[in-house]
């Protein structure tokens, strides 16, 4: 019986360009100032690769289709790329294809690539293209990302008998303390340290929404080179080793959006995959054991319910969890968002799940500064969250040294 | 027997304040002061008039079975398409059965009275049994025009049967004069009409007295014998001239609220023959009359099922359902008058492709989903794998209207990064009584006002504008359901 990708996998490198508003750039030279800093970390060779995946999502304004504009901006030698989407997650889809590849033995050292260039819309929020297909546009609400998981903050608030200001202070906390990591973050896109006042009074999105309840929208690419775990301590010491314990997607059957009981104030997919994750990685108490997390906080309230369906807070307990800053970066919990998160990034759609790995990854090595540092930790997660509440694909990736 | 079995009126929610249009036009026609008392009753952004025929046709519809009418007719000088039947669309927006008659009648503000005296002949004759007529107007005059301020939307919709009826059919008198008072060309958006001295003094003293007497006459009546005179003439002197010379007690005469919805085109005297089923009484002698390119008199008499009629939502209810527009700008933008900007958002292109329309086509203008046969699941869209987990059965479905269930509110938001004309877009998720649920959106309704766990109805409304190639897209969306006395 199969017992899942555990230590089989070893990240051997990793590289993530400066995400924001380069206007001046193609995702190509993003590609590139990525790929450059992970073949370096990696400490190979071009020609060594011997697979690449690549993740990216709104094609339409951007590289186009296929696995080709990878292997063109990179001149990757006749390898074989193949073009992974699985929407906001596909940065985590193409590591799961190059650590799959290694895993199954079909190649030493796999390349994951995601990039996405989203500034070239000419509008603020995600392109509105029928991302869904032709009958979504016809047969539902004409929604939007931040509209649809606003839906969460509403059905939140009525369950557990909150305010709706109660409920906004703690994801106006979320904001700020993502704000707080990423102004110390030279990569990130927004850099800006908003007080909790402002993060509650911004513009109304999608109600109950603000604007810094919003992550951002920008350009940026990130890169993984993973290899077996016996060639990775053949070329580097075993404490500048981290380990895949355990890669985790699942999909939305349907059921949260057209049977009745899901009540719309979590996140299915997330709940299953995370389960699946800790059993492979054999974690028995997350909020115990994982030391660190970057979650799909695409909206306040998104990474609110995710700390319920991670069980790092108890269902109904994340307002109180997070205004006790147990996710704060130095608030002795379970730091969550420690480079500035999706809040402070943005979401180039493609890149965003390798970002978080990377930033998961720099912290397993211990390569920040002091300051915005996780202290020794051990397990690190990802969560990256593509489509909308009641229809989506989870994706989870463990970490660890 | 033949005649109206059961009717159900259309108002729209929003209200315009004439005077707002005065104050914002008046610099430029001093003149339609005279026509700036009241409000006037503005489809929604997303209405049109074949929207508000379905609505008009599910309240008739109430206490009736979808499958029951052999056919449709819809009345309106409005309709959308020129070309794909109005008529076609407002059936399968009912559920009705394939096999049903259908046709639009236009061009002519009679024609709302010229459908209904068709349906009444289709069921006389024996071939059908029962017939819906719908009549609906969504009128437009320009900006600083006596239209603009007269005009009002509505809709009305009547079940003609052979059988149970309310009131029963008993005669009728037709003219048909080409005297153009009012005239739009094939290509025009707005209303063009003739000098309101000769519309008056030729036009309504002339040709209605004639139909009227025509009727009379043909039936051995006189005017007394009606306990409702209903006649379409907005013009406020020339009606009560018109009762003078008629010699009918201005008591009896239908109020044709004008103050409170407008002008409502072919839908006028079919929305006032609706307002006085729901006060006539058993023995009622009712008498409707409409007016443009001619005129049709219709006789009913009231029967004692009317009693029996399960109450529904008609112009009383209607007028009570009202909300204040509160700008004349966005009159201006929901009726396309004046160009606006929805940003670059607003610009993204979703084409029309009719083969996936017509796949989907009772679960896109019925509202249909679908039933699991094996565990009772409703569903929607419509599925063939039950969406039950714990069923999973494949292929055994039976179709499942949504369209007349009520829902819960389950989650919801105000969306302002949509591009929409009405900001915020207001949407959420819905769960069905009886099982369902899906994400849809909200109309008719205020973000302050929701709640989660508020009452929503479905109600047809267009869903999306396809510019580029002239394209009403339909859909339903959820509106909260009132109680108004």
């Amino acid at each position: 019986m199969a017992k899942g990708i555990k230590d089989k996998v070893a990240v051997l490198g990793m590289g993530c360009s400066r995400f924001g508003e380069r206007w001046d750039m193609e995702s190509e030279d993003l590609m590139i100032e990525a790929f450059t800093e992970c073949i370096a970390d990696a400490g190979i060779e071009k020609k060594q690769l011997e697979a690449c995946w690549l993740g990216s999502y709104f094609i339409e304004i951007n590289i186009g289709k296929a696995g080709i504009p990878a292997a063109v901006a990179l001149k990757l030698p006749f390898l074989p790329v193949t073009r992974v989407e699985n929407k906001c997650a596909s940065g985590s889809e193409a590591f799961r294809g190059a650590c799959y590849a290694v895993a199954s033995g079909a190649c030493d050292f796999a390349l994951a690539i995601g990039a996405e260039k989203l500034k070239d819309a000419g509008y603020g929020g995600l392109p509105a293209i029928a991302v869904d297909g032709q009958m979504e546009v016809m047969l539902h609400a004409d929604w939007t990302a931040p509209g649809a998981f606003a839906q969460l903050a509403s059905a939140y608030q009525a369950k557990y008998g909150m305010s709706m200001e109660q409920l906004k202070e703690a994801m106006a906390y979320v904001s700020w303390k993502s704000h707080q990591n990423g102004v110390m973050n030279p990569r990130a896109h927004l850099r800006r340290d908003v007080t909790k006042e402002q993060i509650i009074k911004s513009p109304m999105i999608a109600y109950p929404l603000g604007l810094f309840d919003c992550c951002g929208v920008s350009d940026g690419a990130a890169a993984a080179i993973v290899t077996t775990p016996e060639i990775a301590r053949s070329l580097k010491k075993d404490e500048e080793i981290v380990y895949v314990k355990s890669l985790q997607i699942a999909c939305s059957s349907g059921e949260e959006a057209m049977y009745t009981d899901w009540d719309g104030t979590s996140v299915m997919s997330t709940t299953l995959a995370a389960q699946r994750a800790y059993d492979e990685a054999g974690i028995k108490n997350p909020r115990e054991e994982i030391s660190m997390m970057e979650v799909h906080d695409c909206f306040s309230i998104t990474e609110l319910v995710t700390m319920e369906d991670l069980q790092i807070s108890q269902r109904g307990k994340a307002p109180e969890d997070i205004l006790n800053g147990f996710y704060d970066l130095k608030g002795g919990g379970v730091p969550c968002q420690t480079d500035g998160g999706l809040k402070c990034f943005g979401h180039p759609i493609g890149a965003s799940g390798l970002r978080m790995i990377y930033e998961m990854y720099s912290q397993l090595l211990q390569r920040w500064p002091e300051e915005r540092s996780v202290k020794d930790p051990r397990l690190a997660l990802t969560h990256n969250l593509g489509g909308i509440p009641n229809r989506n694909v989870v994706s989870l990736v463990i970490l660890g040294k | 027997m033949i005649g109206i079995r059961s009717y159900g009126a259309y108002i729209p929610r929003y209200r315009l304040n004439r005077k707002k249009i005065f104050e914002n036009m008046g610099w430029l026609n001093s003149a339609t002061a005279a026509h700036s008392r009241g409000e006037k009753a503005v489809a929604n952004f997303d209405e049109d008039p074949v929207t508000m025929a379905v609505a008009a046709g599910m309240n008739c519809n109430n206490g009736f079975e979808r499958t029951e009418p052999d056919g449709v007719y819809f009345a309106s000088t409005t309709l959308p398409y020129k070309e794909r039947q109005n008529a076609g669309i407002i059936a399968t927006a009912l559920g009705m059965r394939e096999n049903v008659r259908s046709a639009d009648f236009t061009g002519a503000l009679k024609s709302g009275t010229t459908a209904m005296l068709s349906a009444l002949e289709a069921v006389g004759s024996g071939e059908m049994k029962n017939m819906l007529v719908c009549a609906s107007d969504c009128r437009l005059g320009k900006m600083g025009s006596p239209q603009e301020m007269i005009f009002g939307d509505g809709a009305a919709a009547f079940l003609i049967s052979d059988h149970d009826v309310i009131a029963e059919y008993k005669g009728s008198y037709s003219i048909t004069s080409d005297f153009v008072d009012h005239f739009r060309g094939s290509f025009e958006k707005f209303d063009r009409q003739w000098e309101d001295r000769w519309i008056r003094d030729i036009g309504y003293e002339d040709l209605i007295p004639k139909t009227v007497e025509g009727l009379l006459k043909k039936n051995a009546l006189k005017i007394d014998d009606f306990a409702k005179v209903i006649y379409a003439c907005h013009y406020t002197g020339e009606r009560k001239k018109l009762n003078k010379n008629l010699g009918v007690d201005p008591e009896k005469v239908q109020d044709i609220m004008l103050g409170e919805i407008g002008d409502m085109g072919a839908a006028q005297p079919m929305v006032m023959l609706a307002g006085a089923l729901e006060d006539a009484k058993p023995g009622d002698k009712i008498l409707v009359v409409s007016f443009g390119s001619g005129c049709d008199a219709i006789y009913f008499e009231i029967t004692d099922k009317i009693n029996d009629l399960k109450k529904r939502k008609g112009v009383i209810w209607h007028l009570a359902n009202k909300a204040e527009l509160d700008t004349y700008a966005k009159y201006l933008v929901w009726r396309n008058i004046i160009p606006f900007e929805t940003g670059l958002r607003g610009e993204e292109d979703s084409p029309t492709r009719w083969s996936m329309i017509w796949r989907y086509n009772k679960a896109i203008y019925g509202f249909c989903g679908s039933k699991c046969k094996k565990c009772g699941t409703p569903q929607f869209p419509p599925q063939r794998i039950c969406v039950n987990p714990e069923c999973g059965a494949r292929d055994e479905m039976e179709e499942y209207y949504f369209s007349d269930k009520t829902a819960k509110i389950a989650s919801y938001t105000g969306d302002n990064l949509v591009a929409s004309i009405n900001p915020p877009q207001i949407y959420g998720n819905i769960l069905f009584e009886g099982g369902g649920k899906t994400m849809m959106d909200f109309t008719d309704c205020d973000l302050e006002s929701l709640k989660v766990g508020m009452s929503v109805a479905p109600a047809f409304r267009i869903k999306y504008y396809d510019e580029r190639r002239g394209i009403v897209r339909y859909f339903w969306k959820a509106v909260p359901v009132k109680e108004v006395e």
